[in-house]
Protein backbone atom coordinates (compact mmCIF):
# COMPACT_ATOMS: atom_id res chain seq x y z
CA UNK A 1 0.00 0.00 0.00
CA UNK A 2 1.14 3.50 -0.67
CA UNK A 3 2.12 5.88 1.85
CA UNK A 4 -0.04 7.69 3.80
CA UNK A 5 -0.75 11.15 3.09
CA UNK A 6 -2.90 14.28 4.23
CA UNK A 7 -3.59 15.76 0.68
CA UNK A 8 -4.51 14.43 -3.29
CA UNK A 9 -4.55 16.04 -6.34
CA UNK A 10 -8.58 15.74 -7.61
CA UNK A 11 -10.67 17.20 -10.84
CA UNK A 12 -13.57 18.68 -9.88
CA UNK A 13 -16.50 19.29 -11.93
CA UNK A 14 -18.11 22.16 -11.48
CA UNK A 15 -21.29 24.03 -13.73
CA UNK A 16 -19.37 21.91 -16.51
CA UNK A 17 -15.89 22.91 -16.51
CA UNK A 18 -13.05 20.87 -14.84
CA UNK A 19 -10.61 21.86 -12.49
CA UNK A 20 -7.44 20.39 -10.75
CA UNK A 21 -6.48 21.35 -7.82
CA UNK A 22 -4.29 20.18 -4.83
CA UNK A 23 -6.54 19.91 -1.82
CA UNK A 24 -5.69 18.82 2.17
CA UNK A 25 -8.13 15.76 2.64
CA UNK A 26 -10.16 18.19 5.74
CA UNK A 27 -11.47 20.69 2.91
CA UNK A 28 -14.88 20.69 2.28
CA UNK A 29 -16.57 20.97 -0.90
CA UNK A 30 -17.73 24.04 0.54
CA UNK A 31 -14.18 25.23 1.25
CA UNK A 32 -12.78 24.23 -2.31
CA UNK A 33 -15.46 26.20 -3.94
CA UNK A 34 -15.26 29.30 -1.93
CA UNK A 35 -11.17 29.60 -1.07
CA UNK A 36 -9.77 27.85 -3.99
CA UNK A 37 -12.00 28.24 -6.72
CA UNK A 38 -13.28 32.22 -6.17
CA UNK A 39 -16.48 30.57 -6.62
CA UNK A 40 -18.36 32.72 -4.02
CA UNK A 41 -21.81 31.89 -4.40
CA UNK A 42 -22.66 29.53 -2.38
CA UNK A 43 -22.42 30.50 1.48
CA UNK A 44 -21.01 29.12 4.46
CA UNK A 45 -23.91 29.45 7.49
CA UNK A 46 -23.56 26.71 10.05
CA UNK A 47 -21.07 24.74 8.83
CA UNK A 48 -22.44 21.26 10.17
CA UNK A 49 -25.29 20.33 7.91
CA UNK A 50 -28.05 22.34 9.66
CA UNK A 51 -28.53 25.66 7.59
CA UNK A 52 -28.76 24.52 4.04
CA UNK A 53 -27.50 27.88 3.20
CA UNK A 54 -24.14 25.99 1.20
CA UNK A 55 -26.81 23.75 -0.79
CA UNK A 56 -25.51 22.73 -4.04
CA UNK A 57 -26.69 20.23 -6.49
CA UNK A 58 -24.16 16.93 -6.84
CA UNK A 59 -25.35 14.59 -9.57
CA UNK A 60 -28.57 16.64 -9.53
CA UNK A 61 -29.45 16.38 -5.96
CA UNK A 62 -29.37 18.44 -3.59
CA UNK A 63 -26.46 18.69 -1.29
CA UNK A 64 -24.64 20.17 1.79
CA UNK A 65 -21.39 21.09 0.46
CA UNK A 66 -20.22 21.42 4.38
CA UNK A 67 -20.37 17.93 5.31
CA UNK A 68 -18.96 17.09 1.62
CA UNK A 69 -15.31 16.55 1.57
CA UNK A 70 -13.69 18.15 -1.59
CA UNK A 71 -11.44 14.83 -1.88
CA UNK A 72 -14.66 12.59 -2.32
CA UNK A 73 -16.19 14.86 -5.00
CA UNK A 74 -13.89 13.75 -7.95
CA UNK A 75 -15.71 12.52 -11.13
CA UNK A 76 -19.30 14.11 -9.34
CA UNK A 77 -21.07 16.74 -11.71
CA UNK A 78 -21.17 19.70 -8.98
CA UNK A 79 -23.35 22.37 -9.92
CA UNK A 80 -23.46 25.43 -7.78
CA UNK A 81 -25.91 28.79 -7.69
CA UNK A 82 -22.94 30.36 -10.33
CA UNK A 83 -24.31 27.40 -13.09
CA UNK A 84 -28.11 26.98 -12.58
CA UNK A 85 -28.91 30.01 -15.09
CA UNK A 86 -28.44 28.85 -19.16
CA UNK A 87 -26.48 31.97 -19.94
CA UNK A 88 -28.17 35.57 -19.23
CA UNK A 89 -31.41 33.97 -18.80
CA UNK A 90 -31.85 33.19 -15.05
CA UNK A 91 -33.52 29.64 -14.11
CA UNK A 92 -37.01 30.21 -13.63
CA UNK A 93 -36.39 29.80 -9.70
CA UNK A 94 -34.12 33.03 -9.70
CA UNK A 95 -36.79 34.41 -11.15
CA UNK A 96 -39.70 33.76 -9.34
CA UNK A 97 -37.36 34.84 -6.13
CA UNK A 98 -36.63 38.10 -7.72
CA UNK A 99 -40.25 38.80 -8.81
CA UNK A 100 -41.57 37.91 -5.81
CA UNK A 101 -39.09 39.18 -3.37
CA UNK A 102 -38.12 35.49 -1.65
CA UNK A 103 -35.42 36.90 0.27
CA UNK A 104 -34.53 40.11 2.37
CA UNK A 105 -30.42 39.87 3.35
CA UNK A 106 -29.60 37.08 0.88
CA UNK A 107 -27.48 35.17 2.77
CA UNK A 108 -29.27 31.90 2.61
CA UNK A 109 -30.51 32.65 -1.03
CA UNK A 110 -28.31 31.08 -3.21
CA UNK A 111 -28.93 27.87 -1.10
CA UNK A 112 -32.72 28.30 -1.49
CA UNK A 113 -32.16 28.52 -4.62
CA UNK A 114 -30.32 25.30 -5.50
CA UNK A 115 -32.33 24.00 -3.00
CA UNK A 116 -35.90 24.55 -4.67
CA UNK A 117 -33.85 23.57 -8.44
CA UNK A 118 -33.50 19.74 -6.90
CA UNK A 119 -36.86 19.84 -4.81
CA UNK A 120 -39.21 20.64 -7.85
CA UNK A 121 -37.52 17.68 -9.82
CA UNK A 122 -37.74 15.45 -6.63
CA UNK A 123 -41.59 16.29 -6.57
CA UNK A 124 -41.79 16.00 -10.43
CA UNK A 125 -40.53 11.96 -10.08
CA UNK A 126 -43.10 11.16 -7.43
CA UNK A 127 -41.04 11.18 -4.56
CA UNK A 128 -43.15 12.07 -1.14
CA UNK A 129 -42.65 13.52 1.67
CA UNK A 130 -42.99 13.48 5.64
CA UNK A 131 -46.26 15.68 5.24
CA UNK A 132 -47.73 13.37 2.38
CA UNK A 133 -50.71 11.64 3.88
CA UNK A 134 -50.42 8.71 1.45
CA UNK A 135 -47.27 7.65 0.29
CA UNK A 136 -48.22 4.30 -1.16
CA UNK A 137 -47.32 4.32 -4.79
CA UNK A 138 -50.70 3.75 -5.70
CA UNK A 139 -51.73 7.21 -4.35
CA UNK A 140 -49.94 9.03 -6.76
CA UNK A 141 -47.88 12.17 -6.47
CA UNK A 142 -49.09 14.66 -3.80
CA UNK A 143 -50.05 18.29 -4.99
CA UNK A 144 -47.33 20.57 -4.41
CA UNK A 145 -48.80 22.08 -1.26
CA UNK A 146 -47.71 25.62 0.36
CA UNK A 147 -47.52 22.59 3.65
CA UNK A 148 -45.44 20.13 1.54
CA UNK A 149 -43.22 23.15 -0.08
CA UNK A 150 -42.57 23.99 3.79
CA UNK A 151 -41.32 20.54 4.57
CA UNK A 152 -39.76 20.16 1.85
CA UNK A 153 -37.49 22.64 1.78
CA UNK A 154 -37.40 22.96 5.64
CA UNK A 155 -33.56 22.32 5.57
CA UNK A 156 -32.85 25.83 4.28
CA UNK A 157 -33.19 27.91 7.02
CA UNK A 158 -34.11 31.81 6.88
CA UNK A 159 -32.98 33.96 9.31
CA UNK A 160 -34.94 37.19 8.13
CA UNK A 161 -38.00 35.17 8.37
CA UNK A 162 -38.66 35.62 4.30
CA UNK A 163 -40.59 32.02 4.27
CA UNK A 164 -43.75 33.17 3.02
CA UNK A 165 -42.24 34.96 -0.31
CA UNK A 166 -39.78 31.83 -0.42
CA UNK A 167 -42.60 29.93 -0.30
CA UNK A 168 -44.60 31.53 -2.95
CA UNK A 169 -41.76 31.41 -5.61
CA UNK A 170 -40.97 28.01 -4.98
CA UNK A 171 -44.41 27.51 -6.16
CA UNK A 172 -44.73 29.77 -9.21
CA UNK A 173 -41.84 28.13 -10.32
CA UNK A 174 -42.62 24.33 -9.72
CA UNK A 175 -46.22 25.37 -11.77
CA UNK A 176 -43.73 27.16 -14.38
CA UNK A 177 -41.84 23.29 -14.85
CA UNK A 178 -44.98 21.46 -14.73
CA UNK A 179 -46.47 23.32 -17.16
CA UNK A 180 -43.38 23.60 -19.24
CA UNK A 181 -43.47 19.66 -19.07
CA UNK A 182 -46.82 19.18 -20.02
CA UNK A 183 -46.22 21.74 -22.92
CA UNK A 184 -43.53 19.13 -23.97
CA UNK A 185 -45.61 16.24 -23.68
CA UNK A 186 -48.11 17.25 -25.73
CA UNK A 187 -45.88 18.32 -28.38
CA UNK A 188 -44.58 15.08 -28.37
CA UNK B 1 -9.43 18.84 12.67
CA UNK B 2 -6.50 15.95 12.73
CA UNK B 3 -4.85 15.16 9.42
CA UNK B 4 -5.93 12.15 7.80
CA UNK B 5 -5.18 9.52 4.60
CA UNK B 6 -7.95 9.13 2.18
CA UNK B 7 -8.82 5.37 0.35
CA UNK B 8 -11.02 5.27 -2.19
CA UNK B 9 -12.44 1.28 -2.37
CA UNK B 10 -13.36 -0.40 -5.43
CA UNK B 11 -14.79 -3.56 -3.98
CA UNK B 12 -15.99 -4.96 -0.08
CA UNK B 13 -12.88 -7.15 -0.22
CA UNK B 14 -10.67 -4.12 -0.74
CA UNK B 15 -12.29 -1.73 1.61
CA UNK B 16 -12.77 -4.63 4.50
CA UNK B 17 -8.62 -4.74 3.82
CA UNK B 18 -8.00 -0.83 4.28
CA UNK B 19 -9.93 -0.90 7.28
CA UNK B 20 -8.29 -4.48 9.18
CA UNK B 21 -5.07 -2.77 8.10
CA UNK B 22 -5.84 -0.05 10.69
CA UNK B 23 -7.64 0.08 13.68
CA UNK B 24 -7.68 4.17 13.75
CA UNK B 25 -9.49 3.79 10.08
CA UNK B 26 -12.77 4.67 9.76
CA UNK B 27 -15.45 4.07 7.20
CA UNK B 28 -16.91 7.12 5.07
CA UNK B 29 -20.32 6.63 3.64
CA UNK B 30 -22.33 9.85 3.43
CA UNK B 31 -20.63 11.59 5.98
CA UNK B 32 -23.63 13.75 7.47
CA UNK B 33 -22.26 12.35 10.96
CA UNK B 34 -18.93 11.36 10.82
CA UNK B 35 -17.15 15.02 8.91
CA UNK B 36 -19.50 16.48 11.54
CA UNK B 37 -18.26 14.60 14.46
CA UNK B 38 -14.64 15.24 13.00
CA UNK B 39 -15.16 18.95 13.22
CA UNK B 40 -16.02 18.98 16.84
CA UNK B 41 -12.89 16.54 17.34
CA UNK B 42 -15.09 13.84 18.74
CA UNK B 43 -13.59 11.44 15.90
CA UNK B 44 -10.20 11.49 14.95
CA UNK B 45 -9.81 8.72 12.31
CA UNK B 46 -6.12 8.83 10.65
CA UNK B 47 -7.49 7.30 7.63
CA UNK B 48 -10.85 7.27 5.68
CA UNK B 49 -12.07 4.66 3.28
CA UNK B 50 -14.41 6.05 1.36
CA UNK B 51 -16.86 3.14 0.65
CA UNK B 52 -19.93 5.63 -0.99
CA UNK B 53 -19.52 4.02 -4.46
CA UNK B 54 -19.02 0.45 -3.39
CA UNK B 55 -22.19 -1.77 -5.71
CA UNK B 56 -24.23 -1.97 -2.15
CA UNK B 57 -26.71 0.62 -3.75
CA UNK B 58 -29.49 -2.20 -4.81
CA UNK B 59 -32.59 -2.47 -3.63
CA UNK B 60 -33.96 -5.93 -4.73
CA UNK B 61 -36.38 -8.64 -3.80
CA UNK B 62 -35.18 -12.67 -2.61
CA UNK B 63 -37.28 -15.41 -3.50
CA UNK B 64 -38.41 -15.94 -0.56
CA UNK B 65 -39.74 -12.07 -0.67
CA UNK B 66 -37.72 -10.37 1.92
CA UNK B 67 -36.12 -7.41 0.64
CA UNK B 68 -32.20 -6.57 0.69
CA UNK B 69 -31.08 -3.03 0.73
CA UNK B 70 -27.92 -2.14 -0.17
CA UNK B 71 -25.72 -0.16 3.00
CA UNK B 72 -24.88 2.65 0.30
CA UNK B 73 -28.61 3.00 -0.64
CA UNK B 74 -29.26 7.00 0.16
CA UNK B 75 -31.96 7.73 2.54
CA UNK B 76 -33.78 9.75 -0.19
CA UNK B 77 -33.41 6.42 -2.81
CA UNK B 78 -34.86 4.23 0.10
CA UNK B 79 -37.69 6.40 1.24
CA UNK B 80 -38.86 6.83 -2.85
CA UNK B 81 -38.70 3.21 -3.62
CA UNK B 82 -41.96 1.78 -4.63
CA UNK B 83 -41.12 -1.04 -3.24
CA UNK B 84 -40.46 0.01 0.24
CA UNK B 85 -43.50 2.56 0.04
CA UNK B 86 -46.11 -0.38 -0.74
CA UNK B 87 -45.16 -3.32 1.30
CA UNK B 88 -43.80 -1.41 4.40
CA UNK B 89 -45.04 2.32 4.07
CA UNK B 90 -44.06 3.19 7.70
CA UNK B 91 -40.27 2.71 6.74
CA UNK B 92 -40.68 5.24 4.17
CA UNK B 93 -42.47 7.42 6.88
CA UNK B 94 -39.94 7.20 9.21
CA UNK B 95 -36.98 7.97 6.80
CA UNK B 96 -38.91 11.39 5.32
CA UNK B 97 -39.38 12.65 9.10
CA UNK B 98 -35.54 12.84 9.59
CA UNK B 99 -33.26 15.26 8.34
CA UNK B 100 -33.51 17.62 5.53
CA UNK B 101 -33.96 16.54 1.53
CA UNK B 102 -30.29 17.22 1.44
CA UNK B 103 -29.07 15.06 4.18
CA UNK B 104 -31.15 12.55 3.25
CA UNK B 105 -29.26 12.58 -0.60
CA UNK B 106 -26.20 12.18 1.28
CA UNK B 107 -26.57 9.60 4.36
CA UNK B 108 -26.60 5.89 3.24
CA UNK B 109 -28.31 2.98 5.07
CA UNK B 110 -25.21 1.60 6.99
CA UNK B 111 -24.58 4.99 8.35
CA UNK B 112 -27.95 5.70 9.64
CA UNK B 113 -27.32 2.84 11.60
CA UNK B 114 -23.94 3.50 13.15
CA UNK B 115 -24.84 7.34 13.13
CA UNK B 116 -24.05 8.48 17.06
CA UNK B 117 -26.15 9.58 19.72
CA UNK B 118 -26.70 13.97 19.65
CA UNK B 119 -26.44 14.56 23.06
CA UNK B 120 -24.92 17.43 24.06
CA UNK B 121 -22.13 16.05 26.44
CA UNK B 122 -21.43 13.49 23.83
CA UNK B 123 -19.92 16.09 21.16
CA UNK B 124 -19.15 18.67 23.56
CA UNK B 125 -15.71 17.45 23.96
CA UNK B 126 -14.47 19.88 26.93
CA UNK B 127 -17.32 17.70 28.82
CA UNK B 128 -16.90 14.50 30.52
CA UNK B 129 -18.67 11.52 28.78
CA UNK B 130 -18.49 7.96 29.76
CA UNK B 131 -19.72 6.93 26.02
CA UNK B 132 -16.63 8.94 24.37
CA UNK B 133 -14.09 8.67 26.91
CA UNK B 134 -14.93 5.75 29.15
CA UNK B 135 -14.83 6.56 32.79
CA UNK B 136 -14.98 10.34 32.77
CA UNK B 137 -18.53 10.52 33.92
CA UNK B 138 -22.38 10.94 32.43
CA UNK B 139 -23.27 15.11 33.52
CA UNK B 140 -26.75 14.40 31.52
CA UNK B 141 -27.95 12.99 34.70
CA UNK B 142 -27.75 15.50 36.95
CA UNK B 143 -27.58 18.23 34.24
CA UNK B 144 -29.44 18.82 30.43
CA UNK B 145 -31.71 15.10 30.19
CA UNK B 146 -34.90 16.07 28.34
CA UNK B 147 -34.49 13.99 25.39
CA UNK B 148 -32.56 11.60 27.23
CA UNK B 149 -33.50 7.73 27.64
CA UNK B 150 -36.71 6.50 29.71
CA UNK B 151 -35.81 2.67 28.52
CA UNK B 152 -32.73 0.51 29.26
CA UNK B 153 -30.42 3.22 30.60
CA UNK B 154 -27.90 2.96 32.94
CA UNK B 155 -25.91 5.28 36.04
CA UNK B 156 -23.11 5.38 33.34
CA UNK B 157 -25.01 6.86 29.78
CA UNK B 158 -28.49 8.09 29.19
CA UNK B 159 -28.16 9.18 25.81
CA UNK B 160 -30.56 7.98 23.20
CA UNK B 161 -30.10 6.54 19.69
CA UNK B 162 -30.81 9.22 16.98
CA UNK B 163 -32.50 7.12 14.24
CA UNK B 164 -35.79 7.21 13.13
CA UNK B 165 -35.09 4.57 9.82
CA UNK B 166 -34.15 1.74 12.80
CA UNK B 167 -37.42 2.68 14.37
CA UNK B 168 -38.78 1.01 11.59
CA UNK B 169 -36.58 -1.12 10.86
CA UNK B 170 -36.41 -2.91 13.91
CA UNK B 171 -40.67 -3.33 14.03
CA UNK B 172 -40.12 -5.07 10.68
CA UNK B 173 -37.63 -7.29 12.41
CA UNK B 174 -34.82 -6.12 9.44
CA UNK B 175 -31.61 -8.36 9.75
CA UNK B 176 -28.22 -6.31 8.95
CA UNK B 177 -25.09 -8.00 7.38
CA UNK B 178 -21.70 -7.42 7.15
CA UNK B 179 -18.13 -8.24 6.19
CA UNK B 180 -14.58 -8.96 7.98
CA UNK B 181 -11.41 -9.98 6.64
CA UNK B 182 -12.41 -13.26 8.44
CA UNK B 183 -16.04 -13.38 6.72
CA UNK B 184 -19.27 -12.09 6.69
CA UNK B 185 -22.13 -11.95 9.51
CA UNK B 186 -25.16 -11.06 10.58
CA UNK B 187 -27.32 -10.33 13.42
CA UNK B 188 -31.09 -9.21 13.85
CA UNK B 189 -31.51 -5.61 14.64
CA UNK B 190 -32.88 -5.92 17.64
CA UNK B 191 -29.95 -7.23 19.31
CA UNK B 192 -27.23 -5.46 17.25
CA UNK B 193 -27.38 -2.55 19.63
CA UNK B 194 -25.49 -3.57 22.75
CA UNK B 195 -27.29 -3.04 26.06
CA UNK B 196 -25.60 -0.01 28.02
CA UNK B 197 -24.51 -1.26 31.10
CA UNK B 198 -21.06 0.03 32.12
CA UNK B 199 -19.55 0.15 28.68
CA UNK B 200 -21.73 2.83 26.78
CA UNK B 201 -18.89 2.93 24.34
CA UNK B 202 -19.52 -0.34 23.12
CA UNK B 203 -22.49 0.20 21.00
CA UNK B 204 -23.25 -2.41 18.27
CA UNK B 205 -22.56 -6.55 17.99
CA UNK B 206 -19.82 -5.54 14.59
CA UNK B 207 -16.76 -6.97 15.18
CA UNK B 208 -13.63 -4.76 14.93
CA UNK B 209 -13.67 -3.33 10.88
CA UNK B 210 -16.76 -5.21 9.81
CA UNK B 211 -18.44 -3.32 6.84
CA UNK B 212 -22.39 -3.36 7.34
CA UNK B 213 -22.88 -4.71 3.47
CA UNK B 214 -27.02 -4.97 3.65
CA UNK B 215 -30.21 -5.09 5.85
CA UNK B 216 -33.02 -7.45 5.17
CA UNK B 217 -36.42 -6.92 5.61
CA UNK B 218 -38.16 -10.26 5.80
CA UNK B 219 -41.83 -10.75 4.45
CA UNK B 220 -44.08 -9.41 6.60
CA UNK B 221 -47.67 -8.60 4.98
CA UNK B 222 -48.88 -6.77 8.29
CA UNK B 223 -46.47 -4.31 7.22
CA UNK B 224 -48.48 -3.02 4.69
CA UNK B 225 -50.71 -1.39 7.00
CA UNK B 226 -48.31 0.76 9.13
CA UNK B 227 -47.41 3.56 10.50
CA UNK B 228 -44.62 6.04 11.60
CA UNK B 229 -45.38 9.24 13.53
CA UNK B 230 -42.59 11.68 14.95
CA UNK B 231 -42.65 13.71 17.85
CA UNK B 232 -40.78 16.96 18.20
CA UNK B 233 -39.73 20.11 19.05
CA UNK B 234 -40.49 22.02 15.65
CA UNK B 235 -42.63 21.23 12.91
CA UNK B 236 -39.75 19.69 10.79
CA UNK B 237 -36.22 18.77 10.44
CA UNK B 238 -35.55 18.11 14.21
CA UNK B 239 -34.65 14.71 16.20
CA UNK B 240 -37.74 13.04 17.65
CA UNK B 241 -38.59 13.73 21.09
CA UNK B 242 -40.60 10.57 20.58
CA UNK B 243 -41.30 8.17 18.03
CA UNK B 244 -43.67 5.13 17.01
CA UNK B 245 -43.60 2.07 14.21
CA UNK B 246 -46.25 0.63 14.18
CA UNK B 247 -48.64 -2.48 12.35
CA UNK B 248 -52.02 -4.02 12.97
CA UNK B 249 -53.64 -7.03 11.68
CA UNK B 250 -56.99 -6.93 12.41
CA UNK B 251 -59.71 -9.95 11.36
CA UNK B 252 -63.09 -9.37 12.74
CA UNK B 253 -62.60 -6.70 15.30
CA UNK B 254 -59.45 -8.88 16.54
CA UNK B 255 -55.93 -8.06 16.45
CA UNK B 256 -54.03 -11.11 14.58
CA UNK B 257 -50.56 -9.72 14.16
CA UNK B 258 -49.19 -6.37 15.74
CA UNK B 259 -45.60 -4.37 15.38
CA UNK B 260 -44.75 -1.78 17.48
CA UNK B 261 -41.17 -0.05 17.99
CA UNK B 262 -40.32 3.68 20.01
CA UNK B 263 -37.99 6.23 19.27
CA UNK B 264 -36.02 8.46 21.11
CA UNK B 265 -36.57 6.66 23.86
CA UNK B 266 -33.36 4.28 24.46
CA UNK B 267 -29.77 3.59 23.57
CA UNK B 268 -31.28 1.34 20.98
CA UNK B 269 -34.57 1.74 18.72
CA UNK B 270 -37.26 -0.04 21.32
CA UNK B 271 -38.90 -2.97 19.95
CA UNK B 272 -42.07 -2.93 22.30
CA UNK B 273 -42.65 -6.71 22.31
CA UNK B 274 -44.33 -6.87 25.89
CA UNK B 275 -47.13 -4.64 23.95
CA UNK B 276 -47.01 -6.53 20.98
CA UNK B 277 -48.22 -9.90 23.13
CA UNK B 278 -50.66 -7.91 24.85
CA UNK B 279 -52.24 -6.60 21.45
CA UNK B 280 -52.06 -9.96 19.83
CA UNK B 281 -55.29 -11.56 20.30
CA UNK B 282 -56.79 -9.10 21.76
CA UNK B 283 -59.59 -6.58 20.74
CA UNK B 284 -58.75 -3.59 18.75
CA UNK B 285 -59.59 -0.90 20.82
CA UNK B 286 -58.71 2.09 22.39
CA UNK B 287 -58.60 -0.30 26.24
CA UNK B 288 -56.56 -2.49 24.86
CA UNK B 289 -53.81 -0.03 22.97
CA UNK B 290 -53.64 1.51 26.27
CA UNK B 291 -52.69 -1.60 28.13
CA UNK B 292 -50.48 -2.82 25.77
CA UNK B 293 -48.79 1.30 26.10
CA UNK B 294 -48.52 0.51 29.83
CA UNK B 295 -47.33 -2.80 30.01
CA UNK B 296 -44.15 -1.45 27.92
CA UNK B 297 -43.84 1.64 29.63
CA UNK B 298 -44.21 0.30 33.03
CA UNK B 299 -40.29 -0.43 32.92
CA UNK B 300 -39.50 3.55 32.30
CA UNK B 301 -37.22 5.01 34.92
CA UNK B 302 -37.73 8.51 33.96
CA UNK B 303 -35.17 11.22 35.00
CA UNK B 304 -36.21 14.34 36.43
CA UNK B 305 -36.41 16.68 33.17
CA UNK B 306 -38.02 13.45 30.76
CA UNK B 307 -40.88 12.22 32.80
CA UNK B 308 -42.98 13.66 29.94
CA UNK B 309 -41.69 11.32 27.36
CA UNK B 310 -43.54 8.45 29.63
CA UNK B 311 -46.99 10.21 28.93
CA UNK B 312 -45.74 11.23 25.29
CA UNK B 313 -45.12 7.76 24.37
CA UNK B 314 -48.51 6.39 25.49
CA UNK B 315 -51.22 8.59 24.04
CA UNK B 316 -48.58 8.43 20.95
CA UNK B 317 -48.59 4.79 20.70
CA UNK B 318 -52.56 5.02 21.74
CA UNK B 319 -53.37 7.46 18.90
CA UNK B 320 -51.08 6.10 16.27
CA UNK B 321 -52.96 2.14 16.82
CA UNK B 322 -56.47 3.84 16.80
CA UNK B 323 -55.46 5.11 13.40
CA UNK B 324 -54.60 2.44 12.24
CA UNK B 325 -57.40 0.07 13.45
CA UNK B 326 -59.53 2.44 11.77
CA UNK B 327 -57.82 2.23 8.21
CA UNK B 328 -58.02 -0.60 8.68
CA UNK B 329 -61.88 -1.35 9.34
CA UNK B 330 -62.56 1.59 6.83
Amino acid sequence: MTPPTSSSTVTLNINGEKHTLTVDHRTTLLDALRDRLDLTGTKKGCDHGQCGACTVLVDGRRTVSCLQLAVASEDREITTVEGVAEGDRLHPVQQAFLDLDGFQCGYCTPGQICSAVAMIEEHAAGWPSAVTADVRPEAGPPPLTTEEIKERMSGNLCRCGAYGQIARAVARAAAEASAEKLTEETAA
Amino acid sequence: MREFDYRHADDVTGAVALLDADPDARYLGGGTNLVDLMKNGVETPARLVDVRFLPLDRIETADDGAVRIGATVTNSDLAAHPLIRERYPALTQAVLAGASGQLRNMATVGGNLLQRTRCGYFTDITRPCNKREPGSGCPAIEGEHHNHAILGASEHCVAVHPSDMGVALTAFDAVVSWQTAEGAGEAPLADFYLPVGDTPHRETVLPPGALITHVTLPPARVAARSRYRKVRERASYAFAIGSVAAALEIDDGVICDARLALGAVASRPWRARLAERILVGAPASAEYFAAAADAELAAARPLPHNGYKVTLLRNLVVAVLTELAEETTR
